[in-house]
């Protein structure tokens, strides 16, 4: 457990002591929140969908976790070439362990940076529907940030070196960030974009996340959530399976 | 307490450890002797969980480390040829996360911690991050760090690279002391003769993946009629220089391991 514990903490660590780096990986968010959020807030009210705002504050609360949670899990390249990572891996502690330190970390992490655009969200003009319902909004951004902390744990046992990084970052990040409904509703898609955005994990997380916080959820929070608990499920098997194999 | 029988790694088609055998007593410190490229790390690391053989068998203190990783782990420490500190943390903090991972107890950790960093004479550094310490200083960390515990088994790969030549008498003190008073068994790489000399009972030669002479000091020097041990390594291993760097052929090799499905 204090192993746990301990990487877990290192990971909270490098967050705190990065400043820059905080700020930089805010910035982005905060561009679609403004933008889009203002921008196409006018076109999405003609078309009789309410504010814009409102619907996209869920999705970019959502994409904070998803880049933040599976950036730090493939940032497990670093300790891979700076050789951190040698030092976890022949320590007397089951790899599961360290697995799931390092996840939790990155997990913690990308909760924190979510809460920040909430925060923000907040500020510029969010109103979200039951304030009672908070403490369910920061387990559904907790689930959220646990499943894609386990992919990205799951992507960096197996990625070796920068190229791969660009990869997964250009062909697994931006689409599941694009294919999942934070940006627009899923009602009435066409039938190909309907299957794929269903395919889509972060789907059911914003759904969870615009259920509990404007109360206007597509799939229903049951299934959101027990869909979102499975992949959890099945992603810290995948990473801790993978984690568990690597050799250096 | 250490025993190898024909013990193979491959990268691809190349062949980078070729069916070695040896054994490794408890209590004995032992030194792999051998020039770059030799395959000392690459025995390291399967020997400590980081590899998989692709044949032979291995036995740390009655288990096999392809078998059971973590008990296996829980026998040995080991200090790494390459740097594996984490840079963005303090020196103190390097040491506390090592002291945890490898369960000290919580009692005697600050003492442990103290006392060796000012052995390696890092303790007015303690507060500063790694990534701020000049090259000597990490690896004086890194050995600093290893003695925090005391294994049954420890691993020191090259570990006096790099030090200067007070860091490299404290560092073989110690071992020999661990080894007198704790009976940790120790196998250890070097380039340095004077030092595998000094300090080891048993001497193995590996070149290009294979161990080409074995036994002690006086044995190896017997063997090849040499005075010293240096020409009796010159002999065994001939005396072209060999490059450690990766040539560009290994990187290469890197890049398609991406790429491939199973490596
Ligand atoms: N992951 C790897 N992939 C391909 N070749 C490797 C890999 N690791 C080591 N080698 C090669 O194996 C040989 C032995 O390396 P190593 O065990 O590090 O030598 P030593 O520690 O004796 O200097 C070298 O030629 C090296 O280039
Ligand atoms: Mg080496």
């Amino acid at each position: 457990m204090s192993a746990i514990y301990i990487l877990w903490l290192r990971e909270l660590k490098r967050y705190v002591r990065s400043r820059a780096q905080i700020v930089a990986s805010l910035g982005q968010p905060l561009l679609y929140l403004l933008v889009l959020g203002f921008g196409l807030g006018p076109v999405f009210q003609k078309a009789g969908n309410g504010s814009y705002l409102q619907f996209v504050a869920p999705g970019v609360i959502s994409m904070t976790i998803l880049f933040s949670a599976t950036f730090s899990g493939i940032a497990m390249l670093w300790d891979r070439q700076f050789g951190f990572l040698k030092e976890t891996l022949v320590a007397p502690v089951p790899r599961i362990e360290v697995m799931i330190g390092r996840t939790l970390g990155g997990a913690t992490v990308a909760l924190i940076q979510g809460t920040l655009i909430l925060i923000a969200c907040l500020l510029a003009g969010f109103r979200p529907a039951h304030l009672s319902l908070f403490p369910l909004a920061f387990l559904m951004m907790g689930l959220i940030a646990i499943v894609f902390a386990a992919l990205g744990t799951a992507f960096g046992s197996i990625l070796q070196d920068m190229q791969g990084f660009q990869l997964i970052m250009n062909f697994m990040v931006l689409p599941i960030f694009f294919l999942s409904g934070a940006l627009f509703p899923l009602a009435n898609l066409p039938r190909p974009l309907a299957i794929i955005t269903r395919l889509d994990p972060l789907t059911y997380g914003v759904d969870a996340l615009r259920g509990v916080l404007i109360n206007a959820s597509h799939f229903g929070f049951a299934l959101d959530t027990s869909l979102l608990c499975a992949i959890a499920m099945a992603f810290l098997a995948l990473g801790g399976y993978l984690f568990s194999r690597i050799q250096l | 307490m250490i025993q190898v029988h024909n013990l193979v790694k491959k990268f691809g088609d190349f062949t980078a450890v070729n069916n070695i055998s040896f054994t490794v007593e408890a209590g004995e410190i032992f030194a792999f002797l051998g020039p770059n490229g030799a395959g000392k790390t690459t025995t390291i690391k399967m020997l400590t969980t980081l590899l998989h053989p692709t044949s032979g068998k291995i036995e740390l203190d009655g288990l096999d480390p392809t078998i059971h990783q973590y008990q296996a782990r829980r026998t040995f420490g080991i200090v790494f040829q390459d740097p594996s500190l984490d840079s963005e943390q303090t020196a103190y903090e390097n040491m506390e996360l090592h002291a945890v991972l490898y369960k000290v107890s919580r009692k005697v950790r600050a003492e442990r911690i103290e006392q060796l960093l000012k052995r390696f004479e890092l303790w007015e550094r303690r507060d500063d991050y790694v990534k701020t310490f000049s090259g000597g200083m990490k690896r004086r960390l890194e050995i600093a760090r290893g003695f925090l515990h005391t294994p049954k088994i420890l691993f020191l790969d090259e570990p006096t690279l790099g030090l200067d030549p007070q860091t490299r008498n404290q560092l073989w003190t110690h071992v020999k002391h661990l080894n007198e008073t704790q009976k940790t068994t120790v196998f250890l790489t070097t380039h340095y003769m004077d030092e595998a000399d000094r300090v080891a009972h048993r001497i193995a030669i590996i070149d290009h993946g294979g161990i080409v002479a074995q036994g002690t000091s006086q044995q190896l020097k017997q063997q090849t009629g040499s005075e010293s041990l240096e020409q009796a390594f010159l002999a065994l291993t001939g005396s072209s220089i060999r490059d450690e760097s990766a040539t560009s052929a290994d990187q290469m090799r890197q890049v398609a391991k991406m790429w491939s499905p199973r490596r």
